[in-house]
């Protein structure tokens, strides 16, 4: 039996396996695909609640009524994966410009705003 | 004693879900990394499919599997050579790093049994892969329905959101 806490797990194992990488990687494109990983987890936690609370019948999981935002979870998993695309595709872009000016993506030798 | 595929279909997807994260974060050569991040954004399709959310199951393959994956492996090709035989370094604090992120996920996990909810509503078994209950009218409609509480205004924003996002990748990326 699969339960909503299975895929909460999931998704806090996830999120922090993308946070680890986020934090200890060096290269910067490294980096980005951490943070992908990230948006991955919470968009599976977030469909995972619509999915509960679809079961429940429309009722949220404290006992009040959601009558037409149901699938709110979805529609922000949506919105996730928009504002992920654009956030890779500017992200990319700065990486490919600092690969240009500086001739490497070392986040370690990128350090002109170094206290 | 049947087999329940849903649940074993669940513990199938995720494994390989954490172990590619996994490979994704300590595979040394960057392209590797990216290969196996193509494995992630997949079975997280799967899991989704599980969860009786299709529409956003095809939205992953299609853009994350699809157009964030190439993003990625051209943003690779064109800085190549720029690190040193190891492509994917840890940096010095790498255990730093694994210290925080194991005290978060025990802090996530702990919060997430101890809830009042944990004991009631999601102790409940999910209807996986539920052919009766498709969701794709039902997320359309509260996508954008202009007579309904709809969520079309946020999603007109996005558009330009993804708007303002090429631009200014074209003016960031291009050269003087």
């Amino acid at each position: 039996m699969i339960t909503l806490n299975h895929f909460l797990v999931l998704g806090a194992v996830l999120f922090v396996i993308g946070l680890f990488g986020a934090l200890s990687k060096r290269n910067a494109v490294a980096i980005l695909m951490s943070i992908e990983i990230m948006l991955n987890a919470v968009n599976v936690t977030l469909v995972a609640f619509a999915s509960a609370i679809l079961n429940h019948g429309g009722k949220a999981l404290n006992g009040a009524t959601v009558d037409s935002s149901r699938l709110t979870g979805q529609i922000f998993a949506v919105f996730i994966i928009t504002v992920a695309a654009a956030e890779a595709s500017v992200a990319l872009a700065m990486i490919i410009a600092i690969y240009r000016r500086r001739n490497t993506i070392d986040v370690g030798e990128i350090n002109l705003m170094r206290w | 004693m049947t087999i329940d595929v849903p649940a074993v279909a669940f513990w199938v997807i995720a494994i390989i879900l954490v172990g590619s994260a996994l490979a994704v974060v300590v595979m040394p050569k960057i392209v590797h990394a990216a290969l196996f991040l193509v494995a992630v954004f997949g079975a997280a399709a799967g899991i989704y499919v599980l969860l009786n959310a299709e529409f956003i199951a095809i939205v992953q393959v299609l853009i994350y599997a699809g157009a964030v994956t190439i993003l990625i492996l051209f943003a690779i090709m064109l800085t190549q050579n720029s690190m040193s035989r190891v492509s994917n370094p840890f940096s010095g604090q790498w255990w730093l790093a694994g210290l925080i992120c194991v005290l978060l996920a025990a802090g996530i996990i702990f919060a997430v049994n101890s809830s009042p909810m944990a004991a009631g509503a999601a102790s409940d078994a999910l209807p996986l892969a539920n052919a009766a209950g498709g969701t794709v009218v039902k997320l359309g409609q509260l996508l954008y329905s202009p007579f309904a509480y709809s969520y079309v205004l946020p999603f007109e924003i996005a558009s330009v959101v993804l708007l303002v996002a090429i631009v200014g990748a074209i003016m960031i990326g291009r050269e003087e």
